[in-house]
């Protein structure tokens, strides 16, 4: 049932590509404003390229959150899903697997690239994609429960915004401090590790609230 | 056994029913009628677990459905105004997700010959998006004859659907009587069945 779950939500995203092209699109385009903005100031492009990489990638994040759940809330599939005999866990994990494959894991190998672009040192990089590996999937997670909790409203972008931003705080915090530090020639393994735990975290909770959210919305 | 008691529904600040109660028992037909807006809809969402009743309690073989969870979901297909079909997919995709979803996973020839049986023959493969609204129609029926329930809640199931359809839908659910399965069906068209034991549920407004 997992597997038909992720493999379903895998073929829909990619009949409907532009939607995801358009979440990566942005994180490139934002992230490249600052380069082109400031100038050739090594130093300085340097010491804020994690803080833009990651707030770029929290924003790219929000834009895939509204259609996590609204299409199929809208043509009645989530109605069926609360009414199989699976648990609504592995539902909602696999939508969240799914939807991070789709948007998250881009913008991990796209951030090399990026990274480039402010002067990052080769080491600097494989921690900027490690950082967003593990940070990506956290944001979906959470991402999930606001994107559950508005499901039906109107304005619900705006609202998931006020909902999930202040959330993704610590993430933002350890993932660029992670990157941070590397530049700095300390180890990242600190925040890495603080990454990780909040990975885990996410991972057992936040789908037993989206459920809980679910069932509220969809009553 | 699926019992109702003393059922009440409010939406909103309005009270929709009260004091619903009836009994279904196994080969037995329940039809709901009443005017838009009486509560049709909400009645069988609720009697499909998905929203809880103001009052009043639902049981299923004497336990409260919502107590069962999962457990009942199993028993159960709910087919709603909205089709639950991917427009996206084709239809051959979207009935064996579904039907995967419920627990029973089929061949791929098990899902063509089902599609045959509701008259789509030559357009399992064409997205969903092209076919029209009676032809979706029949692809969310077709969850009907694969999934193995033994209560069907079905809402407004029969419009858009032209005769042959609708024949055939009858039909389904006349067989699905006689293997003594139990059926709920909320529509305004007649519904001309065979079946022995015929309940009719008028919600006034």
């Amino acid at each position: 049932m997992f597997r038909w779950m992720v493999q379903r939500d895998l073929t829909l995203a990619w009949r409907r590509r532009a939607d995801v092209m358009s979440t990566l699109f942005f994180f490139v385009i934002v992230v490249s404003l600052f380069p082109l903005s400031i100038g050739p100031e090594t130093q300085l492009l340097r010491s804020i390229a994690p803080g833009v990489v990651w707030v770029a990638a929290l924003l790219a994040s929000m834009l895939s959150l509204g259609r996590l759940f609204a299409n199929d809330y809208q043509d009645g599939t989530l109605e069926q899903m609360l009414l199989t005999p699976q648990p609504l866990y592995l539902i909602v994990l696999a939508k969240v697997l799914a939807s991070w494959l789709v948007s998250g894991v881009p913008l991990a190998l796209m951030s090399p690239i990026l990274g480039l672009q402010f002067g990052l040192p080769g080491n600097s990089l494989s921690v900027l994609v490690l950082s967003l590996i593990l940070g990506t999937p956290v944001l979906a997670l959470i991402g999930s429960i606001g994107a559950a909790l508005t499901l039906g409203l109107r304005g619900a972008g705006v609202l998931i915004a006020l909902l999930v931003l202040p959330l993704y705080i610590p993430v933002l915090i350890f993932g660029a401090g992670a990157v941070d530090a590397s530049i700095n020639g300390v180890s990242a393994q600190a925040n890495l590790s603080l990454l990780g735990a909040v990975l885990a975290i996410a991972f057992v909770f936040s789908p037993w609230a989206t459920s809980a959210a679910l069932r509220i919305s969809l009553e | 056994m699926l019992e109702a008691i003393n059922l009440e529904c409010i939406r909103g600040d309005r009270r929709l029913f009260r004091n619903i109660n009836f009994a279904l028992r196994p080969g037995e037909f329940l039809q709901l009628t009443g005017p838009n807006g009486s509560g049709k809809t909400s009645l069988l969402r609720m009697m499909s677990g998905l929203l809880a009743p103001a009052g009043g309690d639902i049981r299923w073989n004497g336990a409260n459905i919502r107590s069962l969870g999962e457990e009942y979901s199993a028993t159960i297909t709910y087919l709603g105004h909205r089709p639950a079909i991917k427009e996206e997919l084709t239809a051959l995709e979207n009935l064996r997700v579904a039907s995967a979803l419920h627990g029973t996973e089929i061949s791929d020839s098990d899902a063509r010959n089902t599609l045959g049986k509701m008259g789509l023959d030559g357009r399992e493969s064409l997205p969903v998006r092209l076919l029209s609204e009676g032809q979706k129609r029949r692809v969310a029926l077709a969850r009907l004859v694969v999934c193995n329930t033994s209560l069907w809640l079905l809402d407004e199931v029969l419009s858009a659907l032209d005769k042959t359809a609708v024949s055939l839908v009858v039909s389904l659910i006349e067989n699905h009587l006689g293997n003594g399965g139990m059926a709920v069906v909320a529509t305004h068209q007649d519904i001309h069945l065979s079946a022995s034991s015929f309940q009719r549920l008028e919600l006034a407004s």
